[in-house]
């Protein structure tokens, strides 16, 4: 082989990996995007006969699949709603106070962020036994809260540091109160560190499966998450076009989410911000 | 005038609304329902705490017993196991090296090219887990899109959820992850000044030379703290494997939350269960003192 031809092989080769890596992530997520509108809808990828909306209709107009979506949304709303505004709250004496115990505090918030909910899952179903608030949607939503505010506070902090002091001191000598201050100043500016920290919440438990497991127990309470895990366990060998077709209108908000987030992230995704204490 | 306000302001600061007002909302509702569960989890581990029987009408302290009982137990073994090669193999080996690889190779492409192929690896990581799961396990099914290729190619099909179920939900894991690494990666890799790059290239360094001693200690933060976070997230996955093979066949899948579950919920040894969740909450808590310390460096 000589040097041209090295350097041809050299130029192609990251496009020839990169393809058949492309291929391997493309083909299960193809499946799905196919069956849902296939009439005959197997478990392996094939051309349909001819497109077919049935399946989506079938989900639709099913009035149980409609409540799953309902309390799905319920739920990941309620919970990025209180997030957002306690870890506004919570972010303030943290971004602007000299405090004493800052430093340490913020190092038990970045630890807490890091721990893996999984593994409090039992002791959490212990507890909501004992407070009465087992299959309860907003004992489920006030979980989810709490898990989520280590990173909301962390994340809502760190936006907040970026926006400057003078503006909300002018308001006060304006004579606003600090609370007025946060709503009407510093809240606005940051607008963009709020939608993020509420499209992460939302995601999270959009996509969540194990917390409402445990949580709930009627399936009228059902949200989508476990509606799609009811109908796989139910119908999976069979019903493959109906159930595709659910899996893509579940997954479309929490894509839609994620494509809105980049919008606000301007600063693209990274782990930096992290070493500011 | 304005130094005047300034320092009103400042005395604003300080007397109006103690910090305690903001810090109080979230600091209970974390008590409540994050921190109290931790340290219950303590608690209930040395107890005979179940859902039926003689055990959840009267709650008793007994020690090690759970601890003992763990240690005996073979499934434990299996599941500890289990984990770490779950760990090792989609976490560690796969999203991490696959997210660098990625990466790596995407540098200096075609834009449309790496948008195409980045905007489909992200596709798997925006997509909730059960959906995954559906996915990958149609994918894998006997009969099967993978079967199907190899089918056509003429070999004889493998009944990839019975014969290789561990590779199987590993190779999942790594489908639904490696997004994650990608981007952090792409980002590290964005912030490698292309003059030190091409002062080696003047210098007649060689591409491999240049990754090993430019590139990888350049981003060596990246790859602990990135390396951190992809276990923890790893470490608690649960939904993927118990939709994919529900632990099986036998115990082959069973990593320690499916065990976690199974006996909290399936056996009703809430206090067992506990023990062994306590076991998952100690690896987590370790790996994330090792994440924060890889942050602060």
């Amino acid at each position: 082989m000589n040097a041209k031809q090295r350097k041809l092989v050299y130029r192609i080769l990251p496009y020839a990996v990169l393809t058949g890596i492309g291929i391997c992530f493309l083909l299960p997520l193809l499946w799905v995007l196919v069956a849902s509108v296939d009439p005959n809808a197997m478990q392996s990828l094939k051309m349909p006969s001819r497109i077919t909306g049935a399946n989506y209709a079938e989900v639709i107009t099913s009035s149980e699949n409609q409540r799953a979506f309902l309390i799905g949304l319920i739920m990941s709303l309620g919970q990025a709603v209180l997030v957002v505004l306690l870890a506004l709250l919570a972010a303030y004496p943290l971004s602007r106070y000299q405090m004493k115990y800052k430093k340490p505090f913020m190092l038990t918030i970045l630890f807490m962020t890091s721990l893996p909910i999984t593994a409090v899952m039992v002791p959490v179903y212990q507890l909501f036994l004992g407070l009465k608030l087992y299959d309860n949607i907003f004992g489920v939503i006030l979980f989810y809260v709490a898990s989520s505010m280590p990173y909301g506070i962390w994340m809502m902090k760190n936006f907040m540091d970026s926006v400057p002091n003078d503006l909300e001191e002018a308001a006060w000598v304006d004579g606003a109160s600090v609370f007025t201050g946060i709503r009407k100043v510093v809240a606005p500016l940051m607008v963009p560190g709020i939608c993020t920290v509420a499209i992460f919440t939302f995601s999270g438990s959009w996509g969540n499966f194990f917390v409402p497991y445990i949580l709930l127990q009627s399936p009228e309470k059902f949200p989508a998450s476990l509606k799609l895990y009811q109908f796989f366990g139910q119908y999976g060998m069979v019903e493959y076009g109906s159930l595709a077709a659910f899996s893509v209108l579940y997954a479309i908000p929490a894509i839609i989410l994620y494509i809105l987030s980049q919008q606000f992230m301007s600063k693209g995704f990274g782990l930096q911000g992290g070493t500011k204490g | 005038m304005s130094s005047l306000s300034a320092n009103d302001a400042l005395i604003k600061r300080k007397s109006s609304y103690p910090w305690l007002f903001y810090l109080l909302p979230s600091i209970a509702i974390m008590l409540v329902f994050f921190i109290y569960p931790i340290l219950l989890t303590f608690y209930y581990s040395f107890t005979n705490l179940a859902l039926t029987g003689e055990a959840a009408r009267e709650l008793k302290f007994i020690g090690f017993e759970n601890y003992a009982r763990m240690f005996q137990d073979p499934t434990v073994r299996i599941s500890i196991w289990n984990t770490l090669v779950f760990l090792i193999g989609s976490a560690v080996i796969g999203q991490q090296v696959l997210g660098f690889l990625i990466a790596l190779l995407m540098k200096q492409r075609n834009r449309t090219f790496r948008r195409v192929i980045g905007t489909i690896v992200l596709a798997g990581w925006v997509t909730p887990e059960i959906v995954c799961a559906l996915c990958l396990y149609s994918f894998f099914g006997d009969e099967g899109t993978l079967n199907a290729i190899i089918g056509f190619f003429g070999f004889s099909e493998v009944t990839w959820l019975f014969t290789v179920p561990m590779l199987t939900i590993i190779l999942a894991n790594i489908w639904h992850g490696t997004a994650f690494s990608m981007l952090v990666f792409q980002a590290a890799l964005d912030d490698v000044p292309n003059e030190i790059e091409e002062a080696a290239v003047v210098d007649g360094a060689s591409k491999w030379k240049i990754f090993t001693s430019i590139i990888i200690p350049y981003i060596k933060g990246t790859i602990t703290t990135n390396m951190m976070l992809v276990t923890l997230q790893t470490l608690g996955v649960f939904g993927l494997i118990y939709a994919m093979t529900g632990g099986g066949p036998g115990n082959s899948t069973t990593t320690l939350p499916i065990f976690m579950y199974n006996q909290a919920f399936v056996n009703y040894q809430l206090g067992y269960g506990t023990a062994i969740s306590l076991l998952l909450l100690l690896i987590g808590i370790v790996l994330s003192l090792l994440y924060i310390r890889s942050m602060k460096e």
